[in-house]
């Protein structure tokens, strides 16, 4: 696979007539490094320096809160929902689209593209609209005394919604470059449609797979704008961890703030690091879906 | 021939030996129903509740309009922003080799994998007027905290990954020979690149453009902390929506909700149009 | 046909969309024969191959496998060995699985023991002369190779039918011809029913019992290679079996006349007036202007393989290919004469 890789992309030779010339050159990615340094990694950098400006006892003193770790708790609780519901969907959704012609293909695609193109606000507000107390739904639930804004539910069911598209998205361009004729040869071979699945399709699409629900729930364990909106802040039940991170910064207690901030900084940091090695290591199996995120 | 003709049938799907369509089709459209679908049904209903006049009456009061120019002006720049940079960078990363690419390359994600708050206080600590790189801005008379100066870097840190992502695929997918041919034909490098190398791709810069736009007019996490949220100055239409809830004012947030969703609607329609149209003329995305 | 028909193919047809594929397609397949479903691309015959598979589903028609209507069974029950023309390899299996796979799929209690299906994987390689692959992966394997195992992967489940959709399309030349030969080679000692698809005419002729040659959806002719050589039953038939020269003739009872010569022809009853006289290459010779059914001038001639092809200009303005075994060459420009020896006769 590697090798094959390799070929595509001949090394730029010296003196070749399709480069620039080496100051060109040179200028170019200077300007790209130092642009990128200044902008992206300047403030990833600043967390972690702001996080340790007291020293280890002032950083570790910010999760020893009772409120840091239910914001810990809330936040993982969030993500072994959101991103199992959207694994398990995002497999069946790109089943049916990749693997079948049925009309109106393209508008469903849209469709479960949609949250991206949705601000984090409104994905928040529309879940208010809903189930608020003022929402469609928002009497009969008070009169079931069914919670769902201001509370678990409603932070998982904007974080469900803000990270819909992920894994769909991902898989259903691989899926689609895969064709069907494996599946098809396994099934001339004597196996059911599930045996086909599990021993012929998931291996194909394992690498994508993982890629995507690592960036699924990077984004679940991240998300702030639309979890803002439904949550209500209460401190101790509601509060993800970036929730937790603003309640800190706007009380001015800025390094408790950065110290939760570097947590979720790490995590970004974990994320980019599997996500580049997949990338490096499996290209071939992730690269369908890798076009445009 | 005594055969009939054969009814030109429409059919709604392919038949295919592939087993399995009904229970992933029935559960995609469940899902997208009750997670997508219903509940953005309840704001546009809410919207039409209000009726095309009180939108717009809503989107004229001062605040509102003040939100609204700021969010979508300064996003407007910040997506060109990150377009030239974004083309500049995806240039670099696929066509030059040098120590520690591929680390820049993975830098490049970064504002996917941060979550926005985190973005957000960082940003803001470091352009505060006695943060790293805001003392410095000070002295040359910038003040990029707590003005719309802040609020346009945030955009450009959120955007710059789509303006790079939709480019780089498509220039490693250029074919060398129709450099060399262009050279071999008497051209020299400049004219290669604006005449042969660039046009093809315009497409794919208008896309990330359009996306660093759409993201950079919804974003809300990483502009708060620097914005300062000064009315008539610094608000975004985001954190306007949040405020008019928090004032329990639904219908004011509707309202600039239904605004900001129809403008990404627009957005949305003319990435496809692009896309479509880059099908035609080009061959590919 | 009797007992003999393995495979009965019955008024078949289908429709894409609004495009039709297939029309009123009937076809015996013989137990044990080769048969090649030869024509140009969009002829159908691919799609004949997936239907009988149970790949794909025919809005009219049956297929009759022995003596049971197999045109509702799925694709699972079948029992027909299908080899893709990509070959379909699952790519992180090693060779050894891939030929196990369609018996490891099977239920337990129709499973063959471990130690059995290691036998026949063993057995398989053998027979595709492969032996030391079992634990290499398909990336490491060349097109040729790769094809070998998608076969012996078929050949693993023991179908009732070999079904090979182009099987040697993505391949080179030199590997396609040793690849031909030992499929016939593999074909004679198993004796196993086999479709094959192609659109190479020679690979057709060389290899099948009976080559079925499909157009536009339709059976044009099914025969032996020789059958469909020497009586071609259409010109479309003609045409895509070899180059062909196509004149403009009269015919009168059983003669035939080109520019009112005399050929020696001869027109199928029934055929007369204005029809069109097809011949090969080397049914024509040169012969003095005057003499001949045709003239022109030699525009250019090459060698190839022994035999020299003279393209001839002719005065009527086509361009005519003649195969001659004379050693002689012809000036470009010399104005010659062209008699026909043999060839077709039809209506269009």
């Amino acid at each position: 696979m590697s090798s094959a890789l390799a070929t595509t992309r001949p090394p730029a030779r010296a003196g070749s007539v399709v480069t620039e010339g080496l100051a060109v050159r040179a200028l170019l990615i200077g300007i790209a490094v130092v642009f990128l340094a200044l902008f992206l990694v300047l403030p990833l950098v600043t967390v972690f320096i702001q996080a340790f400006a007291k020293g280890w006892s002032a950083y570790l003193a910010a999760f020893s809160e009772t409120d840091a770790r239910s914001a810990i708790r809330l936040t993982l609780l969030t993500a072994a929902i959101a991103v199992p519901f959207n694994l398990v969907f995002g497999v069946m959704a790109s089943w049916a689209i990749a693997k079948f012609e049925f009309r109106g293909k393209n508008l469903l695609v849209t469709l479960i593209d949609l949250p991206f193109s949705v601000s984090p606000v409104v994905s928040g507000l529309i879940y208010v609209l809903v189930f608020g107390a003022q929402g469609f739904l928002g009497p009969w639930l008070l009169a079931h005394d069914i919670q769902i804004i201001f509370a678990v539910p409603g932070i998982v069911l904007a974080t469900i919604f803000v990270t819909f598209p992920f894994v769909a998205r991902q898989l259903i361009p691989l899926m689609q470059e895969q064709g069907t004729a494996e599946e098809e040869a396994a099934l001339t071979l004597g196996a059911s449609g599930w045996h086909a699945f599990r021993t012929v399709t998931l291996p194909n699409i394992r690498w994508g797979l993982l890629y995507s629900v690592l960036l699924c729930n990077a984004r679940a364990m991240g998300e702030f704008g639309a979890v803002s909106v439904v949550s209500g802040h209460i401190r101790g039940l509601t509060n993800t961890l970036p929730l937790h991170v603003e309640i800190l910064y706007n009380e001015y207690n800025f390094v408790a703030s950065f110290a939760v901030a570097s947590l979720l900084a790490g995590l970004a940091l974990v994320t980019l690091l599997v996500k580049s090695l997949l990338e490096w290591r499996f290209s071939a199996e992730i690269a369908a879906g890798a076009r445009g995120h | 021939m005594a055969e009939p003709p054969l009814r030109p049938r429409r059919r709604f799907r392919q038949p295919s030996v592939i087993p399995g369509f009904g229970i992933t089709f029935g559960y995609t459209l469940t899902c997208l129903g009750i997670i997508v679908l219903l509940p953005l049904a309840a704001l546009v209903a809410r919207a039409s509740g209000l009726g095309l006049w009180g939108i717009w009456a809503v989107a004229t009061d001062p605040r509102v309009a003040s939100a609204l120019r700021v969010s979508f002006g300064v996003s407007l720049l910040a997506a060109l922003t990150a377009s030239v940079f974004g083309f500049l960078i995806a240039w670099v990363l696929t066509r030059y080799r040098f120590p520690g690419r591929k680390i820049v390359d993975a830098v490049v994600d970064l504002p996917f994998a941060l979550p926005t708050a985190v973005a957000g206080i960082a940003l803001a600590s470091l352009y505060a007027p006695n943060g790293l790189v805001g003392e410095q801005l000070a002295k040359l008379g910038i003040e990029a905290a707590y003005t719309p100066v802040g609020i346009y870097i945030a955009m450009v840190f959120i955007g710059l990954p789509f303006a790079v992502r939709t480019v780089q695929p498509l220039i490693e997918e250029i074919d060398k020979e129709i450099e060399e041919a262009s050279a071999t034909l008497g051209a020299d490098r400049w004219h290669t690149l604006i005449k042969v190398v660039v046009p093809p791709l315009i497409p794919a810069v208008l896309t990330g453009f359009a996306l660093a736009f759409a993201r950079g007019v919804g974003e809300y996490g990483s502009i708060i902390f620097i914005a300062g949220n000064l009315p008539y100055v610094s608000e975004i239409a985001p954190l306007l929506i949040v405020i008019k809830l928090s004032e329990f004012d639904y219908g004011g947030a509707c309202a600039i909700a239904t605004i900001m969703l129809g403008i990404s609607f627009v957005t949305l329609l003319a990435i496809n149009l692009i896309q479509a149209w880059s099908r035609r003329r080009f061959g590919y995305v | 046909m009797g007992p003999s028909t393995a495979i009965r193919v019955e008024g078949l047809s289908k429709t894409f969309d609004t495009a039709a594929v297939l029309h009123d397609l009937s076809l015996d397949v013989r137990a044990g024969e080769l048969l090649a479903l030869l024509g140009p691309s969009g002829s159908g015959k691919t799609t004949l191959l997936r239907i009988i598979a149970g790949l794909d589903f025919p809005d009219r028609g049956r297929i009759i496998f022995g003596a049971d209507d197999a045109t509702r069974v799925p694709v699972q029950e079948r029992a027909v060995g299908f080899v893709f023309q990509h070959y379909a390899l699952f790519k992180h299996m090693s060779v050894a699985e891939n030929i196990a796979y369609g018996l490891n799929a099977r239920k337990r209690a129709d499973r063959p023991a471990k130690a059995e299906i290691k036998r026949r994987v063993g057995d398989l390689l053998d027979l595709i002369k492969l032996s030391g692959f079992a634990d290499r992966y398909p990336s490491q394997l060349s097109g040729g190779q790769r094809q070998r195992i998608a076969l012996a992967r078929a050949l693993a489940v023991e179908p009732r039918v070999l079904l090979l959709d182009e099987p040697f399309g993505a391949l080179d030349a030199q590997v396609r011809k040793d690849l031909r030969r030992w499929l016939r080679e593999i074909h004679d000692r198993t004796g196993q029913t086999t479709i094959f698809v192609t659109h190479d005419q020679d690979e057709a002729l060389e290899l099948s019992d009976r080559v079925a040659v499909l157009s536009k959806g339709r059976l044009e002719q099914i025969g032996t290679p020789d059958e469909v050589q020497e009586n071609p039953v259409s010109s479309t038939v003609l045409k895509f079996l070899g180059d062909t020269i196509e004149v403009e003739a009269i015919a009168q009872g059983s003669e035939v006349r080109v520019n009112g010569r005399l050929t020696p022809v001869k027109a199928p009853p029934g055929l007369v007036g204005p029809v069109k006289l097809y011949a090969r290459p080397w049914q024509l010779q040169f012969a003095e202007p005057d003499q001949a059914h045709l003239e022109g001038h030699v525009r250019s001639s090459y060698r190839s393989q022994g035999r020299q092809r003279i393209e001839v200009d002719r005065s009527e303005g086509k361009t005519v290919v003649v195969e001659a075994s004379d050693t002689h060459r012809l000036a470009a420009g010399r104005k010659v004469g062209l008699t026909i020896n043999a060839g077709y006769v039809f209506k269009d």
